[in-house]
């Protein structure tokens, strides 16, 4: 672990449709930190993922996001996740006709191509990805099939993490990966994830049950209730929140809904 | 209008004119008109007799009414029927073409001088109402086939025209087809005879150049038993303020076991963004497979014009013969298409296969319109239909008129219909892994359309893909 920052979050304050969602979210990350952030439903972390890639619904009304140095906020969805910052999605949508092969070679290249290094031709790809595969255990069912077309939601969220191992990012966030599935589908996931740890690359882990975290052990803990970071800890605190409940750390006088 | 609309409506690049002296007769149509323009191209008498036969049935006719689109009346006698370029070059030596002539189809995409031509694709090159030039014709002829203007077979193969001309699109088989076979001008005639499997693709490339002008030309192609041809079809107008009509009529008729592929590239001009001017393509298309195990395969990328109204069908006559129909048809700011087929078995064991794609973006309205009837005696025939729609924005509309007529009870009939949206979730989780806009709205609508774009020969693959202004990259091979 290095103790260099990657990401620094200063009082973000984030709308969508004209609903504050955000309300003061502070957050610091080093290169190679696993980060937590747990919370009821309607709390934001979700709107914090999304925000952070840059969808165009969610309006960013104060505050400040750096990432490696850069200003976050300045840049275009595309920008950031060429400069490594990945979001592994709730709710991967499906593209149909494309392959999960040639959408991924297509991202790659985006971000070679961004990089300054040559672009990877079909075969050159293929030699990759079967190293990705192999690294984390996987074998290619998926990547002859059209993108998420079909896929049950055991697969869409193993694709998500495929995706993330053949990018590469610094900055990977994952969006309740563990949301609809079951205990050895989750395990799958999460040994994954595991492999994929390492002292350059970063996680934010958004997830609503402690359950997760028995398989992705983070370095930290924060808990969101209405749009800010009511309590922050080690791994210990997800435990303390898995016995007490959300409850335990609602902010005074506030309503969860 | 979003984001993704704007890489979807791209302005039309081929709306150039070419500045050169042409010849036309004054606007108007009656006897005199079709007798004049059969003089012109030196017509046999019996010619010119079927013309005025079908004139004279078209003047009993209405337009119709029933498709799905929406234009002014037309007015008939304010249309010229015919124009071609001054001093019109001898076919017999491609030396001789105007070089401006030349310039032109060089800047569509279609080189046919001698040293630029396509390697493996015999071009005829129709300006207006003649073919300019037509490549690679003593090549194909030492296999037999038969490649040249439809004006020259009439002079030069008179039997095997007459023996086919209009047996498949009768004269009087619709309002439009009707005017077609009185005042067709140029078109192409290909013959394919026993046994060959054509060495080059067959091209033929549509220009309008001339104003006032409508185009209507005529095509004729004939599969001997056991013979393959591979035909494609491209066109392209200039920008221009009125709407003008082109109204074909194209014929196949394949024999036992021959095989015909004809795909379609239509970029006529579509007027611009508020629906002012374009192309009005009313166009009967029709092959009849007659033969034992014959197949005729419709492919259509439909992209331009203002009004598309064209229904490339299949008469399944023979016993176990197959029609195909692969079809995008894209509308856009104003434009209408109602578009689709008609497949009619009538052999028993026969077989047809639908595959319809439509894009609208902007005001654009989409219509498919199929038949697929089971005639009584067509035993054991198998259909397969899938109709899919994709909208780009909010102001556009899709609409699907599927017919079945089924006779027979041991028909198979399988339909399959999808309306989908282009949305902005879809792009934002392309551009999180990297992607441009431009590149995700290409891959989704590259993705969308790729059963059809697989069916179309290469080269009319990257056609396609300029055209949609979309990467093929990953739906071809």
């Amino acid at each position: 672990m290095t103790d260099r920052l990657l990401l620094e979050i200063k009082d973000l304050h984030a709308s969508v449709e004209g609903k504050e969602i955000l309300r003061g979210v502070s957050l610091q990350v080093r290169s190679g930190e696993v980060h937590a952030v747990m919370g009821p439903n309607g709390s934001g972390k979700s709107t914090l993922a999304q925000v952070l890639a840059g969808h165009p619904a969610y309006t960013v009304t104060g505050g400040s996001v750096r990432y490696d140095g850069k200003d976050l906020l300045e840049l275009d969805p595309e920008e950031r996740a060429r400069e490594g910052v990945f979001l592994a999605f709730q709710y991967p949508v499906s593209i149909r006709g494309i392959t999960n092969s040639y959408f991924l070679r297509s991202a790659v290249n985006a971000i070679r191509k961004h990089k300054g290094e040559p672009e990877l031709d079909p075969l050159d790809f293929l030699q990759v990805l079967e190293d990705k595969l192999k690294a984390i255990g996987w074998d290619d069912s998926l990547m002859n099939r059209a993108v998420n077309e079909g896929f049950s939601g055991g697969e869409k969220k193993r694709n998500e993490i495929l995706q993330l191992a053949v990018l590469e990012p610094r900055l990977a966030i994952l969006d309740e990966t563990d949301s609809g599935l079951d205990i050895d589908a989750l395990k799958t996931v999460a040994e994954a994830v595991n492999m994929l740890r390492s002292p350059q690359r970063s996680f934010v882990v958004v997830t609503h049950y402690q359950r997760l975290l028995n398989y992705i052990v983070p370095d930290y803990v924060h808990v969101l209730a209405e749009g800010r970071i009511v309590k922050s800890g080690g791994k210990e605190l997800a435990l303390t929140l898995e016995e007490k409940g959300y409850d335990w750390v609602k902010p005074e006088g506030a309503a969860v809904s | 209008m979003t984001s993704i609309e704007a890489h979807v409506l791209q302005p039309y690049k081929y709306g150039f004119v070419t500045d050169i002296e042409s010849e036309s007769v004054p606007p108007g149509l009656s006897e005199d008109v079709i007798r004049l323009i059969s003089a012109k191209k030196g017509e046999p008498e019996w010619m010119l007799e079927w013309r005025l036969k079908a004139y004279r049935h078209w003047l009993t006719m209405t337009e119709p009414t029933w498709a799905n689109v929406k234009y002014g009346p037309i007015d008939y006698q304010a249309i010229s029927y015919y124009a071609a370029p001054k001093q019109r070059p001898k076919v017999e030596s491609l030396d001789q073409v105007d070089p401006k002539l030349l310039e032109t189809f060089e800047k569509l995409g279609i080189p046919i001088a001698e040293q630029k031509r396509l390697a493996g694709v015999a071009v005829d090159a129709v300006f207006d109402s003649v073919s300019v030039a037509t490549t690679f014709r003593a090549e194909l002829a030492k296999f037999g086939v038969i490649f040249c203007p439809i004006s020259e077979a009439i002079r030069e193969h008179p039997d095997l025209v007459r023996q086919y001309l209009g047996t498949v699109v009768p004269t009087n088989d619709n309002f439009f087809a009707a005017l077609n076979s009185a005042v067709f001008t140029d078109g192409s005639f290909a013959y394919i005879p026993k046994g060959v499997r054509c060495p080059l693709e067959l091209s033929t490339y549509f220009r309008i150049n001339a104003s006032s002008t409508g185009q209507f030309e005529r095509t004729l192609i004939i599969a001997e038993e056991g013979s393959h041809v591979s035909y494609l079809e491209g066109c392209s107008a200039p920008t221009r303020d009125e709407n003008q009509l082109h109204a074909a009529v194209v014929e196949l008729v394949a024999l036992d076991n021959a095989q015909i592929k004809y795909s379609t590239i239509q970029n006529w001009y579509p007027g611009d963004e508020e629906g002012k001017g374009g192309i009005y393509n009313f166009v009967t298309k029709r092959g009849a497979c007659r033969g034992r195990n014959s197949k005729i395969s419709w492919t259509q990328v439909e992209t331009g014009s203002a009004i598309t109204w064209k229904y490339p069908g299949c008469l399944l006559q023979g016993d176990g013969s197959i029609g195909e129909f692969y079809s995008v048809a894209v509308t856009n700011h104003r434009q209408q298409a109602d578009t689709g087929t008609k497949m009619i078995h009538i052999g028993k064991n026969t077989k047809s296969t639908i595959v319809s794609k439509g894009i609208s973006a902007g005001h654009g309205q989409n219509t498919y319109r199929g038949l697929v009837k089971i005639m009584k005696g067509a035993e054991g025939a198998r259909n397969y239909s899938q109709c899919d729609s994709m909208l780009i924005g909010d102001q556009c509309g899709a609409h699907t008129f599927p017919y079945i007529d089924v006779r027979n009870s041991s028909a198979i009939m399988e339909h399959e219909a999808s309306t989908s949206k282009i949305g902005e979730d879809q792009i934002f989780y392309c551009k999180q892994r990297g992607l441009s806009a431009e590149d995700a709205v290409s891959m989704i609508v590259n993705g969308f359309c790729k059963e059809v774009f697989k069916e179309l020969p290469m080269e009319f693959a990257v056609e396609a893909q300029n055209l949609l202004g979309i990467s093929l990259e990953g739906s071809v091979g």
